[in-house]
């Protein structure tokens, strides 16, 4: 199975180099391969350090700082933990934006995953539409993350939208969904699992490694459908779907544009939309309190690699690479 | 499952995925009266003068907006593919000391929260002073020019260990030096994968919001994504048909790469991370 091989190898460098032959002989073959190398990486080494490592350096530095934008950087005033002490303790919207982000991530995610390999499941048989409905559900993954469809979604599920007199129809009368703080994160989720195209067409590229044979001979055991996808289906894709699980997890923590649109940039209605990106967003360019934003993202960052440990941690108990050797 | 019933399903799943596309198209034709009180699919009356209305809505023409995004993404396809193009050769084909270590960290930053780096990239970037100058895309553009964006990298890297090796050691016994393997060699073999890349990278960018929202400032240097969230600002029941109008237009560029390309692109998913 090659492909379940791929994602688990992802983190180990592109296959072993063979060695080179070479006239001038293997060591200044090698040197010359080595500068090459590096010619090569230079824009990346650049980007790295100036765009990603420095800049994460000077943030941590800040984060213990009350920088606010304004003040050249020679003024600023080191304030020890007390950006971190108060968003954990006196920061009236800080656990609030965590809990809606959470809420969200915990919700969205399992279900946006849930659709894509149900319809994956639907889609995995041969016949002429599949590309037609493969593409066709692909196309929200594409547009949903845009400022337009936000509108669109907005607007579908305001008092007097689509989605209520949809609902009328069947005689139910619906709520102000956008404008409600019941239900404004909600609107939210549909979106987010409206766009299950990308992971499907992830599930259906699993599913094709799946060997029939197995199939083939769990039915000739008896197997039924729920057995066959219970002990075939599931274990087989297990990698798979933990790739969907770590990229779409990571993915649903950094939702902003939708949150923005829908509550024009506050997190409303009454910071039910305060995620946790749009809450440093306030912070950081609208109050410009950018060393207290600072601490807010380097937090950010150390539990989204937390969770992604304790996801690859999980993994192993329900992760099955059917290649792997005995470990 | 049963044949039919299985294509009731799927035909009933693509409903709901195409109701709102579907139902954004209608309302951008329907007149301020009837999207008040026609909530549905099909405009009684057809009224294109949203279009209008809305592309000259503020005091800076849509066209201009347009025109900045499309300059933003042209530019950031030149960049991604060339600079993630150069890193994903040196990983995929060439041995040097630290190889080992820096594909580990390329694969970590793949995994890195991009809105942790806003800030101190903005604090970065003004201390340069390329924030609220004359020509304020410099931040949006250079990171895109230093192979920033991890995931094209690795996708490139996979479709390279698809090429068989082979032909570079021919080459190498031909005397051929690195940079003759990846302009006569790799270069060549790799178009699939530089295409896929170009393509994300222009859709990508045409609906980032964020880091546009952050540094563009002047109405003048919009893009569409900025532009229209100026629609919300004004909630007048009028505005609708113009926002609904213009949001339409903004999609259309993706949708067309979406007609040409949907083979590819869906390929591309799979090869990412997933093509042995």
């Amino acid at each position: 199975m090659s492909t379940v091989r791929t994602a688990a190898r992802a983190a180990q460098p592109a296959g072993p180099p063979r060695p080179a032959v070479n006239r001038r002989g293997p060591g200044v073959a090698r040197r010359r391969e080595g500068t090459a190398a590096y010619l090569f990486l230079s824009p990346w080494l650049l980007g790295l350090m100036a765009i990603t490592a420095i800049p994460m350096l000077l943030s941590l530095y800040l984060s213990f700082t009350n920088y606010d934008v304004l003040t050249p950087l020679s003024e600023i005033e080191w304030v020890g933990w007390a950006n971190y002490r108060e968003m954990f303790t006196t920061d009236p919207t800080y656990w609030h934006a965590v809990s809606v982000t959470l809420s969200f991530a915990l919700i969205a995610v399992p279900l946006k995953l849930a659709a894509a390999l149900g319809v994956a499941l639907l889609l995995n048989r041969p016949f002429r539409a599949v590309g037609l409905f493969r593409g066709l559900f692909y196309l929200p993954s594409l547009l949903g993350g845009s400022v337009a469809l936000a509108i669109v979604w907005v607007n579908m599920f305001n008092r007097d939208g689509a989605f209520n007199s949809f609902l009328a129809l069947f005689g139910v009368e619906g709520a102000p969904w956008v404008n409600d703080p019941h239900w404004a994160l909600e609107t939210l989720m549909v979106l987010a699992i409206w766009q299950f195209g990308a992971p499907m067409v992830i599930f259906l590229a699993g599913l094709k490694q799946v060997p029939t044979e197995l199939y083939e001979a769990a039915s000739v055991d008896g197997a039924g459908r729920w057995r066959q996808f219970r002990y075939i289906t599931l274990p087989m894709l297990s990698p798979v779907i933990f790739f969907n699980l770590v990229l779409e997890t990571i993915h649903g923590f950094q939702g902003f544009t939708a949150a923005f649109v829908l509550s024009n940039g506050t997190g409303g209605p009454v910071d039910s939309t305060l995620m946790y990106t749009l809450d440093l967003y306030i912070k950081g360019f609208v109050e410009l309190n950018m060393g207290y934003a600072s601490a807010m993202a380097w937090v950010f960052l150390v539990v989204v690699g937390l969770i992604t440990i304790v996801l690859f941690r999980t993994g192993r108990f329900w992760v099955h690479y059917s290649d792997a050797e005995e470990r | 499952m049963p044949r039919w019933s299985r294509l009731l399903a799927l035909l009933l799943i693509l409903a709901v995925v195409l109701y709102p596309l579907i139902w954004m198209v209608g309302t951008s034709l329907k007149s301020p009266q009837e999207i008040a009180s026609n909530v549905g699919l099909i405009p009684h009356d057809f009224t294109p003068g949203n279009f209008a209305s809305g592309w000259h809505k503020f005091d800076v023409d849509f066209g201009r907006f347009f025109l900045n995004s499309a300059m933003v993404a042209g530019l950031a396809v030149v960049g991604n593919t060339l600079s993630c193009l150069l890193a994903a050769f040196a990983f995929a084909r060439l041995r040097f000391r630290l190889r080992g270590v820096l594909f580990a960290i390329m694969i970590g930053t793949l995994l890195l929260p991009g809105h942790v780096l806003i800030i101190p990239q903005y604090i970065l970037f003004r201390t340069l002073g390329w924030v609220g100058g004359d020509w304020p895309y410099l931040p949006l553009l250079v990171p895109h020019f230093l192979a920033t964006e991890a995931f094209f990298v690795f996708l490139i890297v996979q479709f390279m260990r698809g090429i068989p090796r082979e032909l570079d050691e021919a080459a190498t016994i031909d005397g051929a030096s690195p940079y003759r393997i990846f302009r006569h060699v790799i270069l060549p073999l790799s178009r699939p994968a530089l295409v896929t890349t170009a393509i994300f990278s222009f859709i990508w960018t045409w609906n980032d919001f964020f880091r546009q929202l952050v540094y563009l400032s002047d109405l003048k240097d919009y893009t569409v994504p900025v532009a229209l969230t100026l629609f919300i600002d004004s909630t007048s029941e009028t505005s609708v048909g113009p926002m609904f109008a213009m949001s339409l237009l903004s999609l259309i560029p993706v949708f067309l790469f979406f007609v040409a390309f949907q083979r590819m692109l869906v390929e591309g998913i799979n090869t990412s991370g997933l093509k042995g």
